[in-house]
């Protein structure tokens, strides 16, 4: 019975599977905005945005990951989250992420590579409060 | 004689202190295969997964993407050479090295101009020495190689792919003759680099990465795991776009690894044969030591019992 209301759900990031695990549901970011999923959900194959990924569990539990931008890849109750770099919450030190925030900040909006560090420290901050 | 004997035991000491470095060097070398492999199985659902959703977009969506599309007239390659940063590794980077050598003569015999890219100090070494130019060159990770530099070398090898194709002359073969001109677009990327066959077996490789052609995975997804319709968001161009040089990113990563693999055991195997020899010289530097010796004592024997006989002769002589 659980196999019939559950997604099958890969957080892989591009030297190691961060999560994977049986959910119910997952909320992630694409570039055109928030999506969730359920069982049964059309095949899909979106681009994530910088940004947060929630993965609710069997038993209700929910698991918060940042990724930086990756792939989404949603086929037959199969949910493939790729990310060159992905974290779960728990992982993430809210102290550190901040203080990379700060200095991504400091180091000027100007260039593209420096506001990308800003959107990723922003995910990644984003993600522990979101667990919290 | 004591002067000789003095001699070989130094030799057999320092000797000793060679193998106790080769073997150390030895047993880092296989206990870091171990993390390797470890490596590789680890980076391999992110391959799959990402070969599994390149071989969607490619089947559904009939988009035509510079990194796919073959060039009609290729004028100059690219060529990715991927050795060690560290010596002691036998033949390892000397056959990943003749190997390239071999596929630029090949470019070169169809009339291609030849971009070197190296990864790793053996290689910068070796083209710096026969001053011949390359283009870019990283180092310091060829035993531990992590995604970030895998990235790096990627970004550049498909931004040097990608200047403007359009900027080329359609004339190919008025080209080759004209001096390097580093703003033009390669029309191809060869990578040379050492394939992890088992513990025993690594041979140097060399695969065409671009243009793409056969999507091949790790493994090819199963026969009842048909290929769903997708819809992409926001459009099979884009989704193409952003997955293919991901694509090319993870193919590198997978050959760093292999490569760091190789090495590893390259270098176990090297220092084994090393500690190997080490163990006969010392026997052998032992057994002379020891005959030099019994040769010292025989000597004093009979110098001895020369002088007592002489003293005996004298002693009679007198009385």
């Amino acid at each position: 019975m659980a196999e019939e209301t559950t997604l099958h759900v890969e957080l892989v990031a591009a030297d190691r599977v961060v999560w994977s695990g049986e959910a119910t549901s997952v909320i992630a970011r694409t570039v055109e905005g928030d999506v969730g999923i359920l069982r049964d959900h059309a095949p899909m194959l979106s681009l994530l945005a910088d940004g947060v990924v929630e993965v609710q569990t069997e038993d209700g539990e929910t698991w918060v990951a940042a990724v930086d931008d990756g792939f989404l890849s949603v086929a037959l109750n199969r949910v493939s989250i790729l990310s060159e770099d992905a974290e779960m919450s728990h992982d993430i030190d809210l102290e550190r992420a901040k203080q990379e925030l700060e200095q991504a900040k400091q180091a000027g909006s100007d260039d593209e590579e420096a506001q990308e560090a800003v959107r990723r420290a922003q995910a990644r901050i984003r993600a522990v409060e979101r667990s919290a | 004689m004591v002067a000789s004997l003095r001699e070989y035991r130094a030799k057999i000491k320092s000797t000793q202190a060679t193998k106790k470095i080769t073997r150390a060097m030895e047993l880092i070398a296989a206990s870091r295969i171990i993390k390797a492999q470890q490596q590789a199985a680890a980076a391999a659902p992110y391959a799959r997964e990402l070969t599994r959703a390149v071989s969607a977009v490619a089947t559904f969506a009939n988009v035509d993407h510079p990194l796919t599309t073959e060039s009609e007239d290729p004028s100059r390659a690219a060529v990715l050479v991927i050795t060690s940063d560290r010596g002691l590794a036998g033949a390892y980077s000397s056959s990943v090295l003749k190997e390239s050598e071999r596929l630029r003569e090949k470019l070169r015999g169809e009339g291609k101009e030849v971009d070197l890219y190296v990864a790793g100090r053996k290689a910068v070494n070796y083209f710096s020495f026969r001053q011949q130019p390359v283009v870019e060159a990283w180092t310091g990770f060829s035993d531990r190689p992590k995604y970030s530099d895998a990235r790096e070398i990627g970004n550049t090898l498909v931004a040097a792919f990608n200047v403007d194709p359009d900027a080329d002359t359609p004339s190919g073969s008025s080209d080759d003759d004209d001096a390097v001109d580093p703003a033009r677009a390669v029309d191809e990327l060869h990578i040379v680099f050492t394939r992890f066959k088992s513990m025993l077996t690594q041979t140097p490789e060399v695969i065409r990465l671009l243009p793409l052609e056969v999507v091949e995975g790790e493994e090819p997804p199963a026969e009842d795991e048909l290929l769903p319709l997708y819809e992409f968001e926001p459009s099979a161009t884009e989704v193409l776009d952003a997955l293919l040089p991901r694509y090319v990113n993870s193919r590198i990563y997978f050959c760093l690894l292999q490569a760091s693999a190789s090495e590893l055991a390259a270098r176990q195997r090297a220092m084994k044969s090393a500690t190997d020899n080490a163990d006969d010289l010392i026997q052998k530097y032992t057994r002379v030591a020891n005959q030099a010796r019994q040769a010292g004592i025989t000597q004093e024997i009979s110098e001895i019992v020369g002088g007592a006989n002489a003293l005996a002769d004298a002693n009679a002589a007198s009385e």
